[in-house]
């Protein structure tokens, strides 16, 4: 599971749809593992203006990365710098959790990762 | 040979021998490679994206994701969601680049708003329409899966959806449930009428998502070749006539007719085309 997809991520519990602590989930006892993906910078381009920075930044504390600058980069700044487009790219796509939890900020579900499959099937009463 | 679904959920029947032979047949391998190149013909993605792959099974179609040329637009990262851990372990073994996810569609899609470019689903919602117990009803799961699927995609983005509809109610099921979540939402037939027939679910979020025709979603297959439109959608007040048959317009029209044919008629008055009380 890549940190990409946790930034895209939510809890799948009916009621946490209209509370924004619902998104991220955050990451508990994570395994990380360390993937090679060819560098796509057209994709990291198009997916710039959609990622949550906030919420990458609070993702990539919680798993022990250094702190993020406050501001994402624009879309120029990011196709100029190659290291920032590497950077990017390592904690974006081959920075994926193996094993682990991921926890809704707001009811408190855990969702179990294995493998790096989440669990997201859900007991008919929360959904 | 009966339909899968008519027999078995979705995650009991493909279990560890099922998904086996699911992914090692030829046969299947490529009916599901021919349909996942029509279903990405028909996205027309200009730039690598990030595609939500529904019921992607064994990683099959997500390979070919992983791999369209950089010429046509690619190479996608996409991100799969099934409900059989076995099929998922398969694509596992597999080495799929895309991430999976263990779930049910028919519960929603978790993923926040306008996250996905694209959508795409090879042979999986049919399996909507089968509710597998007493709390859950096909409306429902078709309705919470075409919610879902609506939120998170961006705004003038494509879902496509291949599917196995058993009959022609299925067929309205599903596309009404589409249409009532709010998409723009046509059928592609190739091959109809014959037993080889593929049904195609285009779904468009927005009318920017298709340029042409005034953003009408038969936009989508403009410049494609063979493709016979066929809008079975009601154009409002039609050529043969337009008074309503028993209004008062209707009736006064009625009457001039047998007046001229030189029939004693009453007099029209403010009492003609009255509503009556209800005699029942």
């Amino acid at each position: 599971m890549k940190v990409l997809t946790l930034n895209f991520l939510t809890c799948a519990v009916k009621s946490c749809k209209s509370s924004s602590d619902s998104f991220p989930l955050h990451p508990k006892d994570a395994e990380l593992v360390s993937d090679d993906v060819n560098l796509n910078p057209q994709l990291l381009v198009n997916l710039l203006p959609r990622i949550d920075w906030n919420a990458l930044r609070t993702t990539s504390t919680e798993l022990g990365f250094p702190q993020l600058p406050e501001q994402p980069p624009s879309a120029e700044e990011l196709e100029a710098d190659e290291k920032m487009l590497k950077d990017l790219h390592t904690l974006l796509m081959e920075t994926q959790i193996n094993e682990g939890k991921l926890v809704c900020g707001h009811c408190g579900h855990e969702y179990a990762v294995r493998e790096g499959i989440a669990n997201f099937l859900l007991p008919s009463h929360l959904v | 040979m009966s339909r899968p679904e008519d027999t078995l959920a979705a995650d009991i029947h493909y279990d560890d021998v099922e998904a086996r032979k699911y992914t090692t047949s030829s046969r299947i391998q490529n009916i599901q490679a021919s349909m996942t190149r029509r279903a990405l013909e028909l996205l027309n993605l200009k730039s690598p994206s990030l595609i939500l792959d529904i019921g992607c099974g064994s990683g099959l179609s997500g390979e070919i994701l992983s791999s369209v040329p950089e010429e046509e637009g690619g190479p996608h990262v996409w991100v799969g969601m099934d409900i059989s851990a076995s099929m998922l372990d398969v694509a596992l073994q597999r080495d799929v680049e895309g991430d999976l996810l263990l779930a049910d569609i028919g519960q929603g899609v978790p993923f926040r708003a306008g996250a996905f470019d694209a959508a795409i689903s090879i042979s999986a919602i049919q399996w909507l329409c089968n509710a597998e117990n007493s709390e859950t009803s096909p409306a429902g799961r078709l309705s919470r899966f075409f919610n879902g699927l609506y939120a998170s995609l961006k705004r003038g983005g494509m879902a496509i959806c291949q599917f196995y509809p058993k009959n022609d109610v299925q067929k309205q099921m599903i596309t009404a449930a589409a249409v009532k979540a709010g998409f723009g939402a046509g059928l592609l037939e190739d091959d109809p009428d014959t037993k080889n027939v593929k049904v195609y679910l285009v779904l468009t979020v927005g009318s920017s998502a298709v340029a042409n025709r005034g953003g009408d979603i038969t936009g989508v297959v403009d410049g494609m070749d063979n493709v016979d439109v066929l809008d079975g959608r009601k154009k409002g007040k039609g050529g043969k006539g337009e008074i309503k048959k028993g209004s008062k317009a209707w009736i006064v029209k009625k009457k001039e007719q047998m007046e001229r044919k030189g029939k004693v008629v009453k007099a029209t008055s403010k009492y003609t085309g009255r509503k009556r009380r209800i005699q029942f």
